[in-house]
């Protein structure tokens, strides 16, 4: 009772079906999933919703589907859910590196995907492994029906993403990238159960020696989980080799726009931005086989 | 509004506020006093339960999102073979100082011997217990007391 959270009307859907209707006949109501995020933002004031909708009964939204070239999880499986699952694990390595080392197994138990993706803090652990294997958000309202967002096209800003009112997150489908290495770096301020200072997950491809595909991106250091652009074309088509890695590592400071909070200081980001791009970059190598040192 | 959920073994029909927390409900309304307050923001385990066999926090659960759901303390957990052994290597090992966090780590603990019965690793008891904070202990007393209940069980 230290921290009271303020009245509202709890509504529950069971289907999502229901849910589009319910968000469709509210203006003033917020989707609840695991509430890890919810809850808190309600205790500080962030939100005053008239309406609180529980989707976290939606059991039509919980699985994990292995589709051949492509995984498909209902945005409302929990991180745990995600972290135990071997097809994720088999095609989608990065996402679980960075599921395993969020927040703490309780949270695990009750948070989603779909919760972590459309709170759109620019700290989510989950965005820069799915910005990596480029996938495909499912959005859904009662108006307009389904659409399909690249993930890399989702956010707007802290806490905004292209989610329109009466709209809501059904599916994250992920490609299934062959002979890809992957890897996610974490750093925050202490090992465990911690909220990142940086993180970078990287995925890279390699042929005949050359970086075929490239793909970095990062948390915590703009307004949203951004794409390391400049990190990739310094690299697709160049020769393996840990000099260039670390030469196109620089790079990553015109990618992003990091600020001072209570976790660090803008500059302290900025100088392990790059150390932790390079570092994942060489981890992924690694994963191929590939130890350039 | 009223919600209904089985607590400890027993259905229990209650009227709450939406606004209201599990580890409100439990200990205010309920008596349910092992559930301890802390941070109130999911960060320190001391509120953890059982929900369908799952720990979570109960500071970060509407009640009513419990509706229907199975919820566990350690009230009801230790008449459990575990938890009885858990319990005694807390004390022999003097994992309890305050003895704050101990119905936490103790639910926390014993969830990880249902989930992984064969083959849990000391990296998978220290994973495990992550949510759970101990101002006192260090952890080291804690840890040999979970690893020492899990080796009694396996022989
Ligand atoms: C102690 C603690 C530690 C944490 N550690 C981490 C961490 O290490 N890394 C990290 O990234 N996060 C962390 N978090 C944040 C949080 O746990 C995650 O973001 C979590 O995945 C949110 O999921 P949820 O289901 O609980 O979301 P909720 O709180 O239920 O929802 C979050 C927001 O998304 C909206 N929403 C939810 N589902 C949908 C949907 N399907 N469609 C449309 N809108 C939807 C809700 O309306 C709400 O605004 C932590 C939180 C706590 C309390
Ligand atoms: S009181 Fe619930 S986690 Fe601290
Ligand atoms: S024994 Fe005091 S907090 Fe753990």
């Amino acid at each position: 009772m230290l921290t009271k959270i303020p009245e509202f009307n709890f509504l529950k859907a069971t289907s999502v079906d229901e849910a589009l209707r319910l968000i469709a006949t509210h203006s003033n109501y917020k989707l609840l999933a695991g509430g890890t995020d919810l809850l808190m933002d309600l205790r500080i004031g962030r939100y005053k919703p008239e309406v609180v909708i529980d989707i976290s009964k939606v059991m039509e939204l919980k699985y994990i589907k292995d589709l051949g070239d492509k995984i498909a999880i209902g945005s409302l499986t929990t991180l745990q859910e995600v972290l135990e699952s071997p097809v994720v694990r088999g095609k989608a390595p990065v996402l679980v590196e960075a599921v395993s080392n969020m927040a703490s197994w309780q949270i695990r138990n009750m948070a989603t995907l779909g919760g972590n993706l459309c709170n759109a803090s620019p700290a989510a652990d989950t965005a820069p492994p799915l910005m990596v294997l480029n996938a495909s958000l499912k959005l859904r309202s009662l108006s307009k029906g389904e659409r399909v967002v690249n993930v890399n096209e989702f956010f707007l800003g802290p806490r905004q993403t292209v989610l329109e009112k009466g709209e809501m997150l059904t599916e994250v489908e992920i490609p299934y990238v062959k002979d890809a290495g992957q890897s996610y770096l974490k750093l925050g301020r202490r090992n465990a159960f911690t909220l990142s200072i940086v993180s970078v997950a990287s995925l890279v491809k390699v042929e005949d020696g050359r970086f075929k595909e490239v793909r970095v991106a990062l948390n915590s250091v703009a307004p949203t989980p951004v794409r390391a652009r400049s990190v990739e074309q310094a690299l697709i088509g160049k020769e393996v080799s840990y000099e260039a890695v670390v030469k196109a590592s620089n790079e990553v400071i015109h990618d992003i726009s990091p600020i001072s909070d209570v976790r660090a200081s803008a500059e302290y980001r900025r100088k392990v931005s790059i150390v932790l791009v390079r570092d994942s970059i060489l981890k992924s190598l690694s994963g191929l086989g590939i130890n350039v040192r | 509004m009223k919600v209904s959920f089985k607590l400890n073994g027993k259905n229990v029909v209650i009227d709450v506020n939406p606004n209201e927390v599990l580890l409100d409900t439990l200990r205010l309304k309920l008596g349910v006093k092992s559930v301890k307050r802390g941070c109130e923001r999911g960060e320190c385990g001391v509120c953890t339960v059982l929900m369908n066999g799952k720990p979570v926090y109960s500071c970060m659960v509407l009640t009513p999102q419990a509706d229907g759901a199975e919820i566990e303390t350690v009230e009801y957990l230790q008449g459990k073979e575990e938890v009885k052994a858990l319990i005694d290597s807390f004390v022999k090992h003097g994992a309890i100082q305050c003895g704050y966090c101990t119905p936490g780590f103790i639910v926390t603990a014993y969830a990880l011997i249902k989930a992984k019965q064969n083959g849990l690793t000391k990296e998978d008891v220290i994973k495990g217990l992550e949510g759970n904070l101990c101002r006192c202990t260090g952890y080291k007393k804690i840890l040999e007391a979970v690893i020492n209940a899990l080796n009694q069980l396996e022989t």
